[in-house]
């Protein structure tokens, strides 16, 4: 059970970093058609540079490592998943290689900036398409019944766009931190209007999931859940808040920081809804779990090299610190 | 033969794992070269050698971000076409992934960027040692592949309970019947094919006469290890044709296109193996020649593909004919390298512009040798995911035909666009040439034009 929960946990951690890290890349490429300067554009490309490829890694940990400790819940959780996680992957792939050619083509150069722009809004949409449909579930019994577009319903498609919102303002507080002028003016007004249509996402979403989920409602709203569970909206509203407050003031940190506190917060309340549940309501993580000697053996691996990465990417980002004035050139 | 999602998942499954393994391939080769060469100039201090490295570490960065790119789609595939497979023995296979995941990761985090971009901020010897690592970390990632792709044919170290696989030994699961010998020939693949990349470069610059303080070390370098390096991958063939033998026998009858169980089998030669009617067409055999091949004994008896039912059998004319695909560019690189030696004995190795041309020719033939290899290991896997245990049929996930025809389809056309301007700059860079030393140029200027650039931790 131990290793279990440890395993459970450390997916999650790899899942939060992941959206993060990817997500504040992929929200520079969803604010990229609002930007239609060119050497803009080509700042706004360079303050990810460095970090996106290392940011998407996360992506392809996070696969290993839900299959090798719940092999049941991936094998059975993927393939309904099929087409979303398909165009998921092309999108990244064009969204990759336009990072790549972009910088070294001349009168082709719009050709990929719509490759990135349309890759990361696609990306996005579609983890918030994935989103929504995990949250909407499966039923309550196995084998999952599902139609072949059981992903795509207003709901999902809802959080699709709510996942694209949210991103992008992720992507425009970081440009307030590593940029300035005029594009960090642009990315502040951006941010003031993303701020509360996330917002407005996070409470829709909140309050239609224990409507129609009667076990979500029973988590949050059962006593003494409630009591313990109250501070963590409550902390919520005030981070956002807050946030307005500072975009107001024009800080440029903070912005970005409450922002991620915010995804934080909403993630782990995601995370007591659906708790102990890997698929909702069919497969609790302890059925859906690999073998003790899996679990043991990856985690000899995931002990030593984890803490490094931590460390690591922390120290990648310290060096790259500060605003970006010019063409990160190749 | 029926178009079924099961079908189309293998294909696209195919598909993606061939396009992807070409990556790895050189890049494997390419780290053992970089890591010898950046050796030689830091024992002899010859410039030449560090310029041979900055220009092959171009064309390894470029690759790089390609393996990349194309790696992420297989780890979802596994989930989304095999997810079944994943549920049963994601417990065993999903471990080796992390491991490889782990070490990529650890080498791409750490030691890549250094090795890339670091020339002028760290010293000579620390730099040599993050080339060192990030060889290893190749190294370390095939064996990863290696054993679970081994470990699917021959499989060990675990037992049954209720449909699951338990571990009982984990070193029995990595170093499983077949892996060793299959890492370590799928290692000098890598070599090999990288030995005759670098020599129809450098046959390219040869005969164009220029760049040829570059193109004549690597050129006489890379014959010489192929000298040695194609006889061992002969010789780890045959290790691995006895271990297909022992543990997969069905899988020697289809490389050999036998369908009687026989003694004394005949080696063919040509052939054109017909499943329906379970016999070959215009066969042209060297008798008990398979025999000898597979047991080793001119009599030995070989299990032919009729004694099992059909549809127990692998596909017999894939497998037969990748084996000879693969087999027969590994001689051909043998003999090329004994007839190059034969030049240089004679003092003729730079004068020979028909040898030049002949090494620019079969420059590509090294990877259709790898992927006909690995077509042939897996046609000959079939029926099974895992050997003897998983069929296909239980392994491959239920999703809508024409899902996985549109997702394959994008894909086809997807790796075609990316793989496309993968050879632009490839070439490109190739045509641009290692760059001459220029006295106010620093080595990270030089380094800093390689696209995918942005692996560069501390990149400008």
């Amino acid at each position: 059970m131990f290793l279990i929960l440890t395993w459970a946990t450390i997916i999650s951690l790899i899942i939060m970093t992941y959206v993060l890290l990817d997500g504040f890349d992929l929200g520079v490429g969803i604010l990229f058609p609002w930007i239609k300067q060119s050497e803009f554009r080509d700042i706004m490309m360079s303050t990810v540079v460095p970090v996106w490829d290392g940011n998407e890694t996360w992506l392809v940990f996070g696969a290993a490592a839900l299959y090798a400790a719940f092999p049941t819940a991936y094998g059975i959780l993927l393939p309904t998943l099929y087409m979303p996680i398909m165009i998921l992957l092309i999108a990244l792939i064009f969204r990759g290689v336009a990072f790549e050619f972009r910088f070294k083509a001349h009168k082709s150069q719009f050709i990929w900036d719509i490759a990135f722009a349309a890759g990361s809004i696609l990306a996005a949409f579609i983890q918030g398409i994935i989103l929504g449909t995990f949250v909407k579930g499966y039923g309550t019994h196995l084998p999952l019944s599902h139609s072949a577009y059981h992903w795509f319903t207003p709901f999902t498609i809802f959080t699709g766009v709510a996942v694209v919102c949210g991103y992008a303002l992720l992507g425009a507080t970081w440009l307030i931190i590593k940029t300035d002028g005029f594009l960090q003016e642009k990315m502040f007004k951006a941010s003031k209007v993303l701020l509360p249509l996330v917002a407005f996402f996070l409470v829709s979403v909140s309050i239609w999931t224990p409507i129609v989920e009667p076990q979500v409602m029973h988590r949050w709203f059962s006593l003494p859940n409630f009591y313990y569970l109250s501070p963590l909206p409550i902390i919520t509203i005030l981070i956002v808040f807050y946030n307005f407050y500072c975009l107001q003031k024009k800080k440029e940190r903070l912005p970005f920081i409450l922002t991620i506190g915010l995804f934080v917060f909403s993630y782990i309340g995601f995370c007591i809804s659906a708790w102990p549940y890997i698929i909702p309501h069919v497969l609790p993580v302890w059925e859906a779990a690999a073998p003790p000697s899996t679990l043991k053996f990856i985690l000899v691996g995931a002990a030593i090299i984890l803490p490094i990465l931590f460390i690591y990417t922390l120290y990648s980002y310290h060096v790259f610190r500060g605003k970006v004035k010019t063409i990160i050139h190749y | 033969m029926i178009i079924d999602t099961t079908l189309l998942s293998r294909i696209q499954f195919g598909f993606t794992i061939g396009f992807h393994i070409l990556f790895p391939t050189l890049n494997i080769g390419l780290a053992v070269f970089l890591s010898i060469m950046e050796g030689i100039w830091l024992k002899t201090g010859n410039p030449v050698y560090l310029r041979i490295c900055q220009f092959w570490t171009k064309i390894f960065a470029l690759t790089f971000g390609m393996g990349v790119v194309s790696g992420i789609v297989l780890a979802y595939e596994l989930g989304t076409n095999f997810g079944p497979f994943i549920s049963t023995a994601g417990g065993v296979i999903g471990a080796l992934f992390v491991y490889e995941v782990l070490s990529a990761f650890f080498l791409e985090a750490g030691f890549l960027g250094v090795m890339l971009f670091g020339w002028d901020k760290v010293g000579p010897r620390l730099h040599y040692l993050a080339t060192l690592l990030v060889t290893l970390g190749t190294l370390f990632s095939a064996l990863g592949i290696l054993s679970a792709n081994s470990w699917m044919q021959t499989p060990a170290g675990f037992h049954i309970d209720a449909g699951k696989y338990i571990v009982d030994s984990w070193w029995a699961v990595v170093f499983n019947p077949s892996a060793i010998t299959r890492f370590l020939h799928m290692v000098m693949a890598s070599l090999l094919t990288t030995c005759f990349a670098i020599a129809g470069v450098s046959a390219w610059y040869l005969l164009k006469k220029r760049d040829l303080d570059i193109a004549k070390p690597c050129f006489s370098f890379v014959f010489a290890a192929a000298l040695v390096i194609a006889p061992v991958q002969i010789l780890l063939g045959d290790m691995v044709g006895l271990k297909v033998f022992e543990y997969q026998p069905l899988k020697t009858a289809a490389i050999e296109a036998n369908w009687k169980t026989q003694k004394g089998a005949p080696l063919i030669l040509f052939a054109i193996p017909n499943s329906k009617q379970e016999k070959n067409y215009y066969e042209i055999s060297i008798p008990k020649l398979a025999s000898l091949i597979n047991t080793h004994h001119w009599n030995g008896k070989l299990i032919g593909l009729k004694s099992v039912p059909r549809t127990e059998r692998p596909v017999v004319g894939a497998t037969f004919w990748m084996f000879r695909v693969m087999v027969g560019i590994g001689f051909l690189f043998l003999f090329i390298a004994l007839f190059a030696q034969w030049q240089r004995w004679r003092g003729k190795l730079y004068n020979s512009d028909r040898l030049y041309r002949l090494c620019i020719l079969i420059a590509p033939l090294g990877f259709l040798s790898t992927i006909a290899g690995w077509i042939t290991a897996e046609s000959g896997r079939q029926p099974w995911i895992v050997y003897n245990l998983i069929n296909i049929s239980q392994g491959a996930s239920i999703v809508p035909l024409h899902q996985v025809i549109i997702s394959l389809a994008l894909l086809v056309i997807v790796y075609g666009i990316i793989f496309s301007f993968y050879l632009f700059y490839l070439f490109k860079l190739i045509r641009k040439g290692p760059t001459s030393p220029a006295p106010n140029e620093s080595v990270a200027d030089v380094i800093t034009e390689t696209p995918f650039k942005y692996l560069a931790p501390e990149g400008k």
